[in-house]
């Protein structure tokens, strides 16, 4: 199948537009950001709305990186492209944005689809979920009335394909705190460029007076959803950077995550790249912290 | 063989810029899915989701009822169909059992994704749903999907024939195998696996077909209209001067679309039962799932050698996975390999015996090369296995086999002539690009530093140029029709060519080579020089692009004709300056007096000779300039060369990466270098993607796995190193142009370069030998046997054969939970 079922289709005309009309429409619709996931879906029939709400009107309202505090803001309609030439985000986060950025999909895909669709997408495959669930950034949603609530990805991503966003919210905005001493790095494998991870790691490292004051591990395609490695975070924090300890956080990443054997790979083999995805993401990390 | 006086070039040997491409990267080209006819009709097919089954009832109520919707039809509304689906090889003394096939099942469903119903409406989106509405009631039955497996005939594909093995196929020469195999001091054995890949043509196939006031027009995205005319006239019991095929701008074909389809038979059809018009265009995941695939053999190969590293047998045992039912030339494609199972080498005794099963899988049949690449890997790869067990550098090994120049024509033991041929010349100029004591140095080096560096050799023969006429045609190979090509070559009064030719390109380049080599024959420019094709009311009969064939066949008829028609001007310039024909030569764009070359006349004044005043013309000569042939080669044209590949493995993913590629091959002079690097580098695009990232695969019920382009991964740019390229140029005696094919060379010579790469990164690693695809599971299972963990069974071991089904593939979200919304 590659004909979508019939469906409804309007533009928004600002966020709480989006929201009223998500609301009038009753768990029926769903917002339109960049198609990417959306499209390919409704065309293969996994996904049959019966109204999709095009929120690509409110660029100008969604889509920003800015630096408030000791925070970054990035709104849900920035752009992958966005995100992998911010010179705001490589200067705070170095090589972890762009590392991921670069080896997502393709410049088609990146031109267009966004960091609202791919978190609330949900595919625990995602690269760029990876990066915000290591840099344990938080998801702002809104709801009828401007309500606004703030939570965390352990909070925001609750399996494959499947989020806390409720269905008359809609993810604004995702927030995630910076460092000092910052260091992060993202490695995948993946069967051929422009492809889904076989197993992808995302590593941040803050390291302060040689020893690491924050640490935030995660691997995608090896769980429900891109899973965090508290365990490794836990051992790496208050400890002094080395190759010792990063191959034992890759040995918990290993042991911790929870993949499936399916069309590229099988649980073991997945296990064992997601070990050494970890300790290299690590040890890259480390060594490109800014100090 | 006629020897036509070749004129000075001008135009040939120039890497002319493609005249295609401005309409083709400008978006101005039109293939089939942008045409629209009045009143036209939209047709969508219902797929069987089973693998096997009986189809007890069809329901199309539902479908009917929708608005828009014309008709829904079954195969029993399509039994006043004359003949079923082509199988055009019959060798003869050989007994193929060959199952049935109609363009819509009559019973039984054999395949997933086979043809239940066929559904017309007037909108393309509104059949579609109808699609979906008709409810088909299947009885399932039990499937066989291993190829090995399906031999023991517990589970029969086609119950009627009694047996899975439809037939068995042998040829050899030189002697007895088994006695040449026993004399050798070495006998070395593999079972080497070549799966099951997709043609992937950028533009999936599609079709209109119009029957109006008694005549039959079909536009087809097809590499063989004339062949389409023929059967669609069988098949519907036209007379085949009523059925005109077009085939408009073709995106791609690989040999998937060497086919009489299906789908196209059933639109063809409808039309006549509707009276309109029928739009047919497939989709990617009918792309994916009924479109031939290529490859699917099991391998079990013995070559055998003297210590000192003669090779003195070569043996071949193919089981070919012929899928549910046959395609034009299903049983044919290892046939096609087995004319080169020599390769370069003066091997003495040969034989292939060839058996072909049936399972419920889609049918495979010719795609990127044919045969021939399945048996240059089984070879090449051999060749490198062999070099290890006698401690012989591969390269040295290669040497002392390969035929000498001196030797051609030099007849196989198969009683096939190749036609000439240098092998170690291309060897040695692929080897000065390389520089192997370099490569070594670096090879040490970064192993010294954790990285695997590898390099592969592949020094190939093929054949192609495929044609004579007697030798493939009915009373020779056992082809349904005799392989040629026609040309007609057709000056209009102003002097521009309009150049009619057989051969039907889907990217080649035809337009621009074909008017070089006339542009250089009349005495104009390419410019100026029209090249028309695939389209059946236009010239003389035709046999379409494949196997490597345009030029060396296609190409030839061309040149022939124009050669034909340089004659005739020649006399009609000869006699206005009343001069000797014979002192008439091309020059500078026009036809010139030798030794005075101011006096002449250009293309259009003979032109006008010809058309406008006759009386310039003379006595006796027809007015008109105007040549028609059809040309027969006398034998079959075998291009070589040296493919030279370096990977990179990563010891702890498995990960291959190419990092280098030099490709010297030699297809004769060239006619335009540039068109020829085009086909190398696809060729070898192809055969990375089948030795790394491609693969069809069906699980254990039948469903197919990789349906859509996000599982079956098809490479990219970034897959791929930048191609260093070369030639050395051995003229072919066939033919008058000395040229040989070049479109399947890249695809022929690649997947055992890689192999041979992968093998030498790893084999201090203790790994040895290697089957494709090499994904980085396969080469981590590798190394982690090798490195003889033996922790008991794994969840790798049974994912090495089977990737599992579709389920929890992550990224292709197959599973949206019900009302969830992300
Ligand atoms: C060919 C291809 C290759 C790809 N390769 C990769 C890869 O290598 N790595 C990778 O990580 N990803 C990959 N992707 C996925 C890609 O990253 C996502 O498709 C894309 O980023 C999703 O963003 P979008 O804006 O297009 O989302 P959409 O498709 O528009 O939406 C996705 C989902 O999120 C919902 N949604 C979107 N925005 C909001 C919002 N603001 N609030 C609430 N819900 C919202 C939609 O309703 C929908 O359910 C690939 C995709 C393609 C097509």
């Amino acid at each position: 199948m590659q004909t979508p079922a019939p469906c409804e289709y309007s533009r928004a005309t600002s966020v709480d537009d989006a929201i009223a009309q998500l609301q009038a429409l009753g768990g029926n619709a769903r917002i339109l950001a960049g198609g990417y996931s959306l499209i390919p879906m409704m065309k293969l029939r996994l996904a049959n709305p019966g109204h999709v709400i095009d929120i690509n009107p409110l660029e100008s309202e969604l889509n920003y990186i800015r630096q408030e505090g000791n925070e970054i803001r990035i709104g849900a309609l920035t752009r992958h492209v966005n995100m992998l030439e911010s010179d705001l985000l490589s200067q705070v986060f170095p090589h972890i944005f762009r590392e991921a950025e670069a080896v997502l999909a393709d410049p088609v895909v990146r031109n267009r689809g966004t960091m609202g669709g791919s978190l609330c997408q949900s595919d625990p495959a995602e690269d760029l979920s990876g990066v915000v669930v290591a840099l344990k950034g938080e998801a702002v949603l809104r709801g009828p009335g401007g309500a606004e609530r703030v939570v965390g990805m352990e909070e925001f991503h609750l399996g494959p394909y499947m989020t806390s966003v409720q269905p008359t919210e809609m993810l604004i905005e995702v927030r995630i705190p910076t460092h000092s001493g910052f260091g992060g790095a993202h490695e995948k494998v993946e069967r051929r460029a422009g492809d889904f991870a076989i197993v992808a790691a995302s590593a941040a490292l803050a390291i302060e007076g040689g020893r690491i004051t924050f640490a935030g591990v995660a691997c995608s395609a090896v769980g429900p959803t891109t899973l965090h490695i508290e365990r490794a975070e836990k051992a790496l924090v208050g400890q002094a950077p080395s190759e010792d300890l990063f191959a034992q956080c890759g040995q918990m990443a290993a042991a911790d995550c929870s993949p499936n054997s399916d069309g590229r790979g099988p649980a073991d083999y997945k296990r064992h790249v997601a070990g050494v995805l970890t300790t290299r993401a690590l040890s890259r990390a480390a060594a490109t912290a800014v100090s | 063989m006629s020897t036509v006086e070749v004129p000075p070039t001008k135009h040939v040997g120039q890497s002319l810029r493609r005249k295609e491409d401005p309409r083709l990267i400008t978006g101005r080209a039109t293939y089939v899915d942008d045409l629209a006819l009045p009143g036209m009709l939209h047709a969508a097919v219902v797929r069987s989701p089973e693998a096997h089954a009986r189809v007890v009832a069809i329901d199309a109520s539902a479908a009917l009822a929708r608005p828009g919707i014309k008709a829904v039809y079954t195969g029993e509304d399509m039994s006043d169909l004359l003949a079923p689906l082509p199988m055009a090889w019959a060798p003869p003394g050989v007994e193929i059992k060959t199952p049935e096939r109609w363009p819509l099942v009559r019973g039984h469903v054999r395949h997933m994704g086979d043809a239940v119903a066929l559904v017309i409406g007037d909108d393309k989106y509104v059949v579609v749903d109808a699609a979906a509405d008709v409810e088909v009631e299947y009885e399932s039955l039990p499937v066989v999907i291993d190829v090995e497996q399906a031999l023991k005939d517990e589970v029969l594909v086609h119950a009627s024939l009694g047996t899975n093995k439809t037939h068995e196929w042998s040829m050899g020469g030189g002697g007895d195998i088994e006695q040449a195999l026993a004399a050798s001091d070495v006998v070395v054995q593999r079972r080497i696996v070549n799966h099951r890949t997709a043609g992937a043509a950028m533009e999936p196939r599609g079709c209109i077909a119009e029957y109006r006031a008694g005549a039959l027009t079909v536009w087809s995205s097809t590499q063989v209209p004339h062949l389409l005319r023929l059967f669609y006239a069988v098949q519907m019991g036209i007379s085949e001067d009523k059925v005109r095929v077009i085939a408009p701008e073709v995106g791609g074909g690989f040999g998937g679309k060497l086919q009489v389809c299906a789908e196209e038979t059933m639109c063809a059809w409808a039309s006549r039962k509707l009276g309109r018009p029928v739009k047919w265009i497939e989709t990617r995941s009918e792309n994916m799932a009924v479109s031939h695939h290529g490859r699917d053999q099991v391998d079990y190969v013995r070559m055998g050698a003297t210590a000192d590293g003669k090779i003195t047998a070569f043996h071949a045992k193919i089981i070919q996975d012929l899928g549910a039912y046959f395609g034009l030339l299903t049983p044919m494609i290892p046939e096609l390999g087995a004319f080169v199972m020599t390769g370069c080498y003066a091997i003495p005794v040969v034989q292939t015996d060839i058996v072909g099963v049936l399972t419920n899988k889609f049918f495979t049949d010719a795609i990127r090369g044919a045969g021939r690449p399945e048996m240059t890997h089984m070879l090449e790869v051999m060749i490198d296995q062999l070099a290890e067990e006698l401690g012989i550098d591969p390269i040295e090994l290669r040497r002392r086999n390969f035929i000498a120049p001196e030797q051609f024509p030099y007849e196989t033991p198969y009683g096939i002539t190749y036609d000439s041929g240098n092998y170690e010349a291309a060897l040695d100029r692929a080897l000065e690009i390389v520089d192997m004591e370099a490569f070594r140095a670096e090879q040490a080096d970064l192993r010294s530093r954790g990285v695997l560096r590898g390099i592969g050799f592949s020094t190939y023969t093929e054949i192609c140029g495929l044609a004579p006429s007697r030798a493939v045609g009915p009373s020779g190979f056992g082809l349904g029709i005799g392989l040629y090509e026609s040309a007609l070559v057709r000056v209009h009064p102003t002097g521009s060519v309009t150049v009619y030719t057989g051969a039907s390109p889907h990217g080649q380049g035809h337009e621009t080579g074909f008017a070089q080599i006339v542009a250089d024959r009349v005495g104009t420019d390419p410019s100026v020089v029209e090249i028309v094709h695939g389209d059946t009311a236009t010239g003389p009969m035709g046999l379409g692009t494949y196997g490597s064939r345009s030029l060396s066949v296609g190409g030839v008829a061309v040149a022939h004709a124009a050669e034909k028609i340089a004659q005739k001007a020649r006399e009609i310039v000869a006699h206005n300056l009343e001069a000797d024909p014979a002192d008439i030569e091309v020059r500078d764009g026009r036809f010139s007096l030798k030794g005075d070359p101011d006096q002449g006349m250009t293309l259009a004044e003979v032109a006008g000779c010809a058309y406008v005043d006759a009386t310039k013309m003379p006595e006796g000569m027809e007015l008109g300039l105007e040549q028609a042939l059809i040309y027969d080669p006398s034998n079959f044209v075998f291009p070589f060369g040296t493919h030279v590949c370096v990977v990179d493995v990563d010891p702890e993913t498995g990960k291959v990466e190419v990092v280098r590629w030099v490709a010297v091959d030699d297809c004769g002079p060239a006619v335009n270098p540039m068109l020829i690097d085009g086909q190398v580098h696809g060729g070898i695009v192809h055969g990375i993607g089948q030795a790394i990232y491609e693969q069809v695969v069906y699980d254990e019920r039948g469903q197919l796995v990789t349906g859509t382009f996000v599982d079956y991964a098809l490479p990219t740019t970034m897959e791929v190193p930048s191609f260093e390229t070369d030639r050395t140029e051995t003229k072919s005696p066939s033919n008058s142009l000395g040229v040989k094919g070049i479109g399947e060379a890249g695809t022929i010579a690649a997947t055992p370069a890689i192999v041979n790469a992968v093998i030498d990164a790893l084999r201090h690693e203790g790994i040895s030998f290697i089957d494709m695809p090499l994904t980085p599971l396969r080469v981590w299972q590798a190394l982690e046997q090798a490195r003889g963990d033996g922790n008991g069974p794994r969840d790798s071991e049974q994912g090495a054969s089977l990737p599992a089904q579709g389920e929890g593939s992550a990224g292709s979200g197959p599973t949206i939970p019900e009302g969830g919304r992300s």
